[in-house]
Order: C-alpha cells, then sequence, then structure tokens
C-alpha cells in the first residue's frame, strides 16, 4: 500500500498503482488453474530445449553451434563462434550460458509464433493497427524490470516468471517489423497479383510475405536480441543462467564474476547477432536483389 | 463523346493499318464499354457525385473529396488500340484500374465483355481478371525473387493451370517478346526494357482478351520505349488484342493509338483519332497541348534546305543532264526552265538511254514526280513528300523558282533528340520519363507523318551524333 499523501499539484492523490496492483491480484486468484497450466508447459518446453543444450559435452555443442555460423555466414563466423565459446567456457560460465539460450531460444520463440501473425493482421486492417500501436508503445517503453514484479506474483520465482516477461518485453519488434515489411512492399507488385486474379491468401504468400521478408528478418533480430537482455535481467527472478551470476556479483561486488558473466552475456550476443543476420541475407528476396551486382 | 471505334488515321502506314481493320468497316464488337463513370476519393465520395452531376465543378466539391474520374465514357471495340492520355493529375491511372476492379467507381458502369464489373462478387471479379483482363506496370511489378520464366507464368499459376502446361505458355510469350535465352534470369539482372517485356510476357501470358497498360512505356529510356511501342504494334498485328494504353506522351499516343481520349482533370475533353485530335482540337486545352509539344512546326524547309547539287536548264538537252549528274556523282538532277522554275526531275538511265537515241531535248525526260514544298513549310509537313521519293525535297519560293533542297538525312538529323537537356513541362510525378520522346528516325518518317515530334531541342542544334543505323528500326532482342 502506497501512503505517501502529497502531491505537488494539489490535487488528490489517485491510487493508479493499487488499482493495478488488485487487479493483478484479482488475475492470480481468477486465473490461477490459467497460469499453473501454462507455467507446467513452460517448464516443460525449457527443460526440452535445455537437456538438448546442456547434456552433451562442450565440444560437441560448441562445434555444432559453430557449424550453423558457417553455414550461415561463412568460415570467420564460425571460427570466431568457436573461439568466443570456448572463452565462455574457460571462464567457467558455459553451464549458465547454455540456460541463457535455452531461455532465448523459447522466449523467442514465443514471442515471433505472437508477434508475426499480430503484425500481419495489423498490415492488413487498419483498426488494429491503431490499436495495437500504442500498446506496443507501452510494452516497449515500461522499465524492463517493472515486468518482473507481477511474474513474480503470479507465477513466483524461477524460469517461467523470466519467460514470460521476456516474451511481453521482445515481442514488440516482432509486431511492428512484419507490419512495416508488409505495408513497404511495392505497391503495384501487390496490385500486379490482384489485377491477375489472384487470392488476398495467395498474395499474402506468395508476394507480400516474400517480399517482406527482408525486413522481417530484421524484427526476428530484434526480438532475438531483446530476449537475451532481458533474460539476463530476469535474474533477479531467480531465472537461471547468466543472469543470475551478473546479478549475485552486483549484490556482492564481485568484478572478476561480473566481469566473466557479462563477457559470456557479449559473446552470445554477438553470436545470434551475427546468425541472425546472415539468415537474414539468405532470403530469396535479398539474394534476388543483391545478384544484380553479379 | 462517340461510341463508336473510328477508322484508324489515314495516312498511317502499314504497321497500323492492321489496326485499322477495327473500325474502318464499323462492324466491331464493343470489349470494354465505360459508362458515365465517376470516381471521388475522400469523405463524402456520393455527395460530390451528385453535385458534380449537377454541373458542379471539380474544385466546387474539393471539402467533399477528390474527384479524380469524371463523367468519362467510352467504349473500345475488339482488337483496338485505345490510347487515354492526359498530364499527371488528370485521372487517367485511376480510370484504368477501374477497367480491372482494382479501384469500384462511385458512380457508372464499367463493363468487360458484357459483364459489369460492379455487380459481380469478388470471386466473379477474380474470375473476370484471370480470363478477359491483364496488366501491365509502369515499373513492371515483377516479383523479384522469381526468374523471367516464373514471372511471366505467374498469372497462369493463379489459374491454376498445371505446371508442365504454363510454363511452355510462357515460353511462348517470352519467345514473342524477344526474351528467349533470358528465362532463368532473375528480375533485377535485367536492363529496364527487358523488365518490361517480361512484364509484357507475362501479360500475354496469360493470354485475355483485353490488355491494360499504364505507363507501360514511360520508364524506359526514348530508344527502347521506341523500341518497345513498335514491338506491341507488331504483336497486336499478331494476336489482335485489345489494348488500353495510358500515357502523358502525345508522341506515343499518336504512334499506337488507333483512337486517343484525352484527360484533363479527371474528364474526357477529347476522344478521336491522332488526325482529328491534331487538326481538329476540341478546345484550348487539347489546341495548346498539342501546339506545344508540335515543335516540328516550328522548324521551316527554309532553315533546313542546302544548296542543290545537280540543276539542270531545260535547255541543256541530255548532253548537259548527264555531265551534270556524272560531276555531282548522283543518278537524277532537277530540271529548271530558264527563269529557273523547278520543271521536274531527269533520270540518270532515261538520259543515257536519249542519248543513244539521239534526242536532244530534255523536254520529253522530265518527270514531275517529286512534289516540291515552299520555304515556309514545316518540318513536320515535309516528312511526307521525303517518304514519297528517295531524292531531296525540292524548296521553291513563291514564283515556284528552285531556292534549294532538303537532303533526307537533313530532315533525320533535325529528328534526333537532344541526348541531355531535358525541360519537363510536366508535374513532379512523371519525371523519370516525359519529353524526351522523339524517336529512331525511320518509324519517324514512316509513321509519323503526321505527328509532330515534342523536341525541345534548340533548332539550330541538331545532334552531331544521330543513333547508330536510323533506316534499321531495332526492334529484335537484346543482348
Amino acid at each position: 500500500m502506497i501512503t505517501a499523501a502529497a502531491t505537488t499539484s494539489g490535487l488528490p492523490r489517485i491510487a493508479l498503482g493499487d488499482w493495478v496492483e488488485s487487479f493483478i491480484d484479482w488475475v492470480t486468484a481468477t486465473f490461477g488453474w490459467f497460469f499453473d497450466q501454462l507455467k507446467t508447459i513452460l517448464v516443460w518446453c525449457y527443460d526440452q530445449i535445455d537437456v538438448v543444450l546442456s547434456s552433451p559435452p562442450f565440444w560437441v555443442v560448441a562445434l555444432v553451434l559453430a557449424a550453423l555460423a558457417f553455414w550461415a555466414k561463412g568460415w570467420k563466423l564460425g571460427l570466431g563462434t568457436l573461439v568466443g565459446f570456448v572463452v565462455i567456457d574457460v571462464v567457467g560460465q558455459w553451464t549458465n550460458a547454455m540456460d541463457t539460450l535455452a531461455l532465448v531460444i523459447l522466449a523467442s520463440v514465443i514471442a515471433l509464433a505472437i508477434g508475426i501473425p499480430l503484425g500481419i493482421w495489423a498490415a492488413r486492417n487498419d483498426v488494429v493497427s491503431s490499436v495495437l500501436r500504442p500498446i506496443l508503445d507501452f510494452m516497449q517503453t515500461m522499465p524492463a524490470f517493472v515486468y518482473l514484479i507481477p511474474m513474480v506474483v503470479i507465477f513466483l520465482t524461477g524460469v517461467v516468471p523470466g519467460i514470460v516477461a521476456t516474451v511481453i518485453f521482445a515481442l514488440a519488434p516482432g509486431v511492428r517489423f512484419t507490419e512495416l515489411g508488409i505495408r513497404g512492399v511495392d505497391k503495384e507488385v501487390v496490385e500486379a497479383g490482384h489485377a491477375f486474379g489472384a487470392t488476398d491468401g495467395r498474395i499474402m504468400r506468395q508476394i507480400q510475405l516474400p517480399l517482406a521478408m527482408p525486413t522481417i528478418m530484421a524484427g526476428v533480430n530484434q526480438v532475438i536480441m531483446l530476449s537475451l537482455s532481458m533474460v539476463v535481467m530476469a535474474g533477479l527472478v531467480g531465472a537461471p543462467g547468466l543472469g543470475r551470476d551478473v546479478i549475485a556479483s552486483l549484490q556482492r561486488v564481485n568484478i572478476s564474476l561480473g566481469f566473466e558473466a557479462g563477457l559470456s552475456v557479449v559473446v552470445l550476443a554477438m553470436f545470434l547477432d551475427r546468425v541472425t543476420s546472415a539468415l537474414a541475407a539468405r532470403a530469396p528476396v535479398s539474394k534476388a536483389l543483391s545478384a544484380a551486382s553479379v | 463523346m462517340e461510341d463508336v471505334p473510328a477508322a484508324a488515321g489515314v495516312d498511317r502506314d502499314s504497321a497500323t493499318a492492321a489496326n485499322g481493320a477495327v473500325g474502318t468497316d464499323g462492324t466491331t464488337s464493343v470489349v470494354v464499354q465505360v459508362d458515365n463513370v465517376y470516381k471521388v476519393f475522400g469523405r463524402r465520395p456520393n455527395e460530390a457525385v451528385r453535385q458534380l452531376k449537377q454541373g458542379a465543378g471539380r474544385d466546387a466539391v474539393k471539402h467533399l473529396g477528390t474527384a479524380a474520374v469524371i463523367d468519362a465514357s467510352f467504349a473500345v471495340g475488339r482488337g483496338e488500340i485505345f490510347v487515354i492520355m492526359g498530364l499527371s493529375g488528370s485521372g487517367k491511372s485511376t480510370l484504368i484500374r477501374m477497367l480491372n476492379g482494382l479501384w469500384k467507381p462511385t458512380s457508372g458502369s464499367v463493363q468487360i465483355g458484357g459483364a459489369d464489373l460492379s455487380k459481380v462478387s469478388t470471386k466473379e471479379l477474380r474470375a473476370i481478371r484471370q480470363r478477359s483482363v491483364s496488366m501491365v506496370f509502369q515499373h513492371f511489378a515483377l516479383l523479384p525473387h522469381r526468374t523471367v520464366r516464373d514471372n511471366a507464368a505467374y498469372p497462369l499459376e493463379i489459374q491454376g493451370m498445371a505446371k508442365a502446361e504454363r510454363l511452355a505458355k510462357a515460353q511462348t510469350a517470352l519467345d514473342l517478346v524477344g526474351l528467349a535465352g533470358w528465362e532463368d534470369h532473375l528480375p533485377s539482372q535485367l536492363s529496364g526494357g527487358m523488365r518490361q517485356r517480361v512484364g509484357l510476357a507475362r501479360a500475354l501470358a496469360a493470354d485475355t482478351e483485353v490488355l491494360l497498360m499504364d505507363e507501360a512505356f514511360s520508364a524506359l529510356d526514348p530508344l527502347i520505349r521506341r523500341e518497345m511501342q513498335e514491338q506491341l504494334v507488331e504483336i497486336q498485328h499478331k494476336l489482335g488484342k485489345t489494348i488500353i494504353f495510358i500515357t502523358h506522351d502525345l508522341n506515343e499516343a499518336m504512334f499506337l493509338g488507333d483512337r486517343i481520349a484525352v484527360m484533363r482533370d479527371g474528364e474526357i475533353v477529347q476522344i478521336g483519332t491522332s488526325e482529328e485530335i491534331l487538326s481538329d482540337p476540341a478546345n484550348d486545352y487539347v489546341a495548346q497541348f498539342v501546339a506545344d509539344v508540335d515543335r516540328t512546326r516550328v522548324l521551316t524547309a527554309a532553315s533546313l534546305m542546302n544548296r542543290p547539287a545537280a540543276v539542270v536548264p531545260l535547255s541543256a538537252g541530255p548532253r548537259g543532264a548527264s555531265r551534270t549528274m556524272r560531276d555531282a556523282q548522283v543518278s537524277a538532277a532537277y530540271v529548271v526552265d530558264r527563269s529557273r522554275r523547278l520543271r521536274g526531275v531527269v533520270y540518270d538511265s532515261e538520259v543515257v538511254a536519249a542519248l543513244r537515241a539521239g534526242t536532244t531535248s530534255l523536254e520529253s525526260l522530265v518527270r514531275d514526280d517529286v512534289t516540291a514544298v515552299t520555304q515556309d513549310t514545316s518540318l513536320s509537313e515535309i516528312f511526307a513528300p521525303a517518304a514519297e521519293s528517295p531524292l531531296p525535297v525540292p524548296v521553291t519560293d513563291a514564283d515556284g523558282r528552285l531556292v534549294g533542297v532538303i537532303p533526307r538525312v537533313v530532315l533525320l538529323e533535325a529528328m534526333v533528340p537532344p541526348q541531355l537537356e531535358e525541360t519537363s513541362s510536366e508535374g513532379t510525378e512523371d519525371t523519370v520519363d516525359s519529353k524526351e520522346s522523339v524517336d529512331s528516325v525511320e518509324p519517324a518518317l514512316g509513321l509519323h507523318l503526321a505527328a509532330p515530334t515534342d523536341d525541345p531541342r534548340p533548332l539550330e542544334t541538331a545532334d552531331p551524333t544521330p543513333p547508330a543505323d536510323p533506316t534499321e528500326p531495332t526492334t529484335g532482342a537484346r543482348p
């Protein structure tokens, strides 16, 4: 309960925060069964991904990820990835890094699974677009860890509040870039689809989505990077991974642990960013446009 | 406004004579019928149309919406090339988009092959677009991630045709536009002219009765544009498509159109053949438009003529004539009388034959098969006599005296477009293209007899580098 009474304007103090709190309490009480189900499912998903990343020996996972980087971009990125992961391992953060990666993957997949369809819907419907816009602004500008507070109320501590808060935080660019990409497709090409008698669905599938793909992929990249920054912060609510060590080092003023965990975050971030950017450049439209210079 | 397609211009040559079959006998069936079509964008379009119908002007209804098309009516017959011409903002693009239902008219009806587009269901409308109307776009509108072949086959893919069949049909269309050998390239690897050929092949592959072309050649550079225009006429000749062509370029309109509709501020101000529009403009706007573009009328014979190379006095006889021709290395000479009045022309073979036969008078050998022009004859009127005869066009003064000749090469030089300096008199929208459409030259001679060019170049600076071979219209495939 907030007790500070004075407002500088002299107008009565409005207990907006209290109302939100009551609302969250009500939601928790009313939809508790739903959140329990959700929690079970999310924990299960996280465990599956984490098992795949954490149980094989270090070299297997590092080489597979380096091979992915090699396939996406080339030998430089592949080699850089391998070196980066070795650095993570020798500072003793490998297990944490894989926990974090599992969180990022799960949160990003969920955020994209929600965000891209919403973006498509917003691109086709001006009303949806104008309703979504302020909501997305709110989601993006609200200080990130504020999301964690109600999540703790609803889900207690652990993996799940971290994932849900991350999904909310990272959702916006997925929606925005998808809408932007589709709306930015050359009007004449879409018109051509109509002019030759294509259905709306076919125009979406064969014209709008492929042509918007470079922009959508930029959104995917943003979603992943925002997810990473948020899952680190989710260490505050006890989510596993690098975030927990970062928070711990802050609380204990442990410079060496802070640096090692932070460096691991940087390596992970660079890996995810470079690989997703390289994948974006492999979209057929991007390739077709760069073919002009061949 | 007339509803029956008129005959193609009488003075146009074989390339367009094919289209002439459309209108000359007046028995064409109407394929596209547009009746009293209005299109208003804005908040209260219906109220705007109601006021427009009561005679309100375009500006008077501005607070209700933007009137893009006002009371347009016309009919296009099977196999006709119907050109809608107007500057940017005249409503022509909106009008053409109502012909395949991309826009719905606010009022009035559009019928394609008898079906009223505003009355059919969405599904039927799609079927009409697949079967009856295809479209070529100003900026090509190709799918960048698909090959040339797949782009050309796309309308057939939409129609649900089996893959082998649609690829075969696409191939036929690509062959027709001269793109054989480019099937596996991506659009980004092609030049603008070739991309538009893909756009054209795509529309042809759809095999629809009607072809809508929205400023299809406006984004291309002038020589390529002329090539494409010729190719379009050729294809139309072969396939007999009904083509509705949008342009802001009067020359293009004159070259392509069996009939031309001139639009201004949303209204069709005149429909007619290029002849009719040139010689009998419906109002000051059309007249000004025509006059403005018609720069060849400023050039006169006097400014172009040279000293004649071979002139023989009638009294010189066959011997004198043959010597003159030998000295000048020509095979014909102009014959003048004692006061230098032009009598006609004599030819080398006949003069030599006369010499052998011992004839001493030139009189019987003089032929009057050259048409002389006067010094103040405009350039556009010299093309007809120049096309009739291989000889230089003789220029005479008021008394009929020979004062000079205009060799064909001089005419051709005068037609060469400027390469750099452009002054577009249009709105900003059409900056890429507009005014430089003067043309490779042979077609100008052959097909543009009455059509002026809009060459904005100062008269005296004839470009010294004409296109490589002006006698060969280059319609074939480009490498």
